[in-house]
């Protein structure tokens, strides 16, 4: 029955075949029939991903850098019009700060800095310019994270030397910030969390419907004995190609993007804005986001195909 | 190649089958099919033929009786062992059902890929099958390239590729010339000597003369009887009896 080729024939038609066939089992499934417009979805998924990602971690950053800024910060203002009053209350209440353990530093903010943080508000100052009197400031750091207890000591230690003196904990300034930058962190998470939602939905459908047009081709193979698992793979491979694919050009964007708001927000300068720069680790992070997209649109595929395989006999 | 202490390949005892609601198209359906024995089914078109090979191939569960197949109750065979059982059946549709995007030699060689035989070993067994069928000048075309006879050719070499255990034909000769047939009963002929149960549907009564040692199960009506003693147990002796029509 067998016939013999010339030699030779055999290993020439081979070495054609394999140049174009690659893996025989993933050419079941016609490759376009699948893709469609998965790969876009998907780039157009991890771009958002990605967006989110990295302003979630940005908020994070913003949040645990002030925190960890302004945990152990207080400051005392003394409001006194007269300067020479002013600044013997503010040299005193550094002296009292600095005998008190747990107060690891206190410092007077200088002239300079204090009106540089008002200039935005009273404008530029002429030296010795006292129309409008500016409190001085002694910026002190604790050991330990500040407590309604800590506040109370202090603030009586402060008024035995500096009756003009108030002192406030940093961190209760910027309570509601914090609260709302929680907030957005959580919408961040939320929002990647859809995203994933959103494109498990995409692939399912789109494997759903690869799997109708290909009814005929997958009950053949099943029937020359064709396992789910089999069938299953051909589908995840070219899902997974997609999601690769896609995957890569949505990162591109997605960077491009957060590389683009980062310079915005960086050139404007402010000390909050800016503790919030991405670092190294994030950078990793927002890398792994198509290969987390690519395995989440292989499982969903993989369910899927062993689910509609099952009502198959 | 025996696969049970009483060397059955087959085994149906009162099996029915019907779709949905409607009436049997099948109905008490009891035979044994033995290792090595060439069969045909006949009857006339609406008999029942094709039900009978799709529960044959398990492409259909029964609505009722027993199917025993290499030994095994086939009917309450879980899922995941039915890849297995299908490898060991070569299966010629009425429709070919070729996979229309693969060339001719893909389609021939898919039986080898789905049981995992890597690509460097299938180049030989599957143009040596397509040489045979006398498409080896055609292993690039797709089926929509491919006459209908060409399409047939393409599905029984996919059939026999990978020498099964049963082969089971539905009208294979139906859309090739008669030399081709009769090419093609040849090579049925040769599989079964060499230990392949083969089962040819056909209504062309001409072709069971052209197989003298074949065994011939009639359908009428979804019923089945018995000219040649095919179903008798034991089976009477292969008949040499008819004489060959070349």
């Amino acid at each position: 029955m067998a016939l013999q080729l010339p030699a030779g024939v055999h290993e020439a038609i081979a070495q054609g075949w394999r140049s174009v066939s690659g893996n025989g089992q993933s050419e079941l499934i016609p490759q376009a029939r699948l893709s469609g417009p998965m790969p876009w979805v998907i780039a157009i998924m991890v771009a958002l991903t990605v967006i989110a990602a990295a302003a979630g971690l940005s908020f994070s950053n913003t949040a645990r850098n002030a925190a960890d800024e302004l945990s152990g910060g207080v400051t005392v203002q003394i409001v006194n019009a007269n300067p020479v009053e002013r600044d013997r209350q503010a040299v005193a209440a550094v002296g009292r700060l600095r005998a008190i353990p747990g107060v690891v530093d206190a410092n007077m903010v200088s002239q300079a800095e204090v009106e540089r943080l008002i200039e935005p508000w009273l404008g530029a100052r002429a030296a010795g310019d006292e129309a409008i009197p500016v409190p001085a400031l002694v910026d002190a750091r604790l050991r330990d994270p500040l407590t309604a207890e800590t506040l109370g000591a202090l603030r009586r230690a402060v008024r035995e030397v500096a009756p003009d003196g108030r002192v406030d904990g940093q961190s209760s300034w910027l309570k509601p910030v914090f609260s709302a930058i929680q907030s957005l962190q959580w919408l961040s998470l939320a929002l990647v969390g859809l995203l994933a939602f959103a494109t498990s939905a995409a692939v399912l459908l789109a494997v759903r419907s690869a799997l109708g047009s290909n009814r005929d081709t997958i009950e053949i193979v099943h029937l020359l004995g064709g396992t789910d698992a089999q069938i299953a793979r051909i589908f995840q491979r070219s899902v997974g190609f997609d999601a690769a694919g896609g995957g890569a050009v949505g990162l591109a964007l997605g960077l491009v993007v957060v590389l683009f708001l980062g310079q915005q927000f960086a050139e404007l300068g402010a000390g909050l804005v800016n503790s919030g720069a991405l670092v190294w680790s994030d950078w990793l992070l927002l890398a792994l986001v198509p290969a987390g997209f690519v395995l989440l649109a292989m499982l969903t595929a993989r369910i899927t195909v062993l689910a509609a395989l099952k009502r198959m006999l | 190649m025996n696969s049970t202490a009483t060397g059955e390949i087959v085994q149906f005892d009162n099996v029915g089958l019907r779709y949905g609601s409607d009436r049997e198209v099948l109905s008490d359906v009891s035979f044994t099919l033995y290792p090595g024995t060439f069969y045909f089914l006949t009857g006339a078109s609406g008999a029942g033929k094709t039900s009978l090979l799709k529960l044959l191939y398990l492409a259909q569960r029964p609505s009722r009786g027993m199917i025993r197949m290499f030994g095994t109750d086939a009917i309450t065979l879980p899922r995941e062992r039915l890849p297995g059982f299908r490898r060991r059946l070569g299966v010629v549709f009425q429709d070919f059902r070729l996979v229309p995007h693969l060339s001719a030699f893909d389609n021939v060689a898919l039986p080898l890929r789905v049981a995992g035989v890597p690509d460097r070993e299938l180049l030989r067994p599957v143009a040596d099958m397509l040489e045979w069928v006398g498409l080896a000048d055609r292993m690039h075309a797709q089926p929509a390239q491919l006459s209908g006879g060409e399409q047939q050719r393409v599905a029984i070499a996919r059939a026999v590729i990978g020498r099964p255990e049963l082969l089971v034909a539905d009208e294979p000769t139906g859309n090739v010339d008669p030399d081709m047939a009769i090419k093609l009963l040849r090579l049925f002929e040769a599989l079964n000597r060499l230990g392949t149960t083969v089962v040819v549907a056909t209504h062309d009564v001409h072709l069971l003369r052209k197989v003298p040692d074949s065994l011939i199960m009639r359908l009428d009506k979804g019923r089945l009887s018995d000219p040649t003693g095919a179903l008798r147990y034991p089976p009477r002796p292969h008949v040499a009896a008819r004489p060959r029509e070349d």
